[in-house]
């Protein structure tokens, strides 16, 4: 049943990827990306217990941490074409 | 608890795969936010809930709850972000069929007409 529930994310993966690929703004990419991330986490967390190896957790974890900063500062690229700017103008 | 932490996986895997879906078939960016949405809160509460009762040491367990609770905080505030950067910067919204006006409009044709044939009465010959 690990199986089934990694199959699952896995199939959700490929969904994410192929809605970054196709959509028409860079904010899909964006949100599409962040949910990749997202179930990266949930695969990771999977895994492990499927391997029977739960430590994998810390890495989930870590994924977890890294992947909400990073969807940020992509949008914050994305919004102001640079990441050293500190005028936030309502935003964020 | 087996069953139980089966019936958990099965579930989130299925509402993770269902926001994909959703991803890939809504009609503008602000639906899709909703579907992602979806994936981040139940796919990954009901997963991470089917694993915490499977979990071998207390430890594991507190590790799954530290995810679940950081996934959660986390998802919403990114969709916010999101939500909030494409409006400022003037993604369109999908406009949907105007169900209002469409009941209105159905709701005057039946009061102006409460008989069937109302034509008929000019075209008989008498």
């Amino acid at each position: 049943m690990f199986i089934a529930a990694m199959v699952g994310v896995l199939v959700t993966m490929l969904l994410a990827l192929v809605a970054a690929v196709r959509g028409p703004t860079v904010y899909d990419r964006i949100l599409a990306v962040n949910m990749f991330g997202t179930k990266t986490v949930l695969l990771i967390a999977v895994a492990g217990f499927l391997a029977g190896r739960p430590e994998f957790l810390d890495l989930a974890l870590v994924y977890a941490l890294v992947n909400f900063i990073g969807t940020i500062a992509v949008l914050k690229f994305a919004r102001f074409g640079s990441l050293g700017r500190d005028d936030h103008r309502g935003l964020l | 608890m087996e069953s139980a932490s089966w019936i958990f996986l099965v579930a989130g895997a299925g509402f993770c795969v269902i926001g994909g879906i959703g991803l890939l078939r809504m009609p503008d960016f602000y639906a899709r936010t909703h579907a992602a949405g979806v994936t981040d809160t139940m796919g990954a509460g009901l997963v991470l809930l089917g694993l915490m009762l499977q979990a071998p040491t207390a430890l594991i367990g507190v590790k799954l709850v530290i995810i679940l609770g950081f996934l959660w905080l986390v998802g919403p505030t990114a969709g916010h972000a999101l939500f909030k950067a494409a409006y400022a910067d003037g993604v369109e919204v999908h406009e949907g069929p105007d169900i209002a006006s469409q009941v209105a409009a159905a709701m005057a044709d039946v009061e102006d007409e409460p008989s069937p044939e109302p034509e008929d009465g000019d075209a008989v010959p008498d």
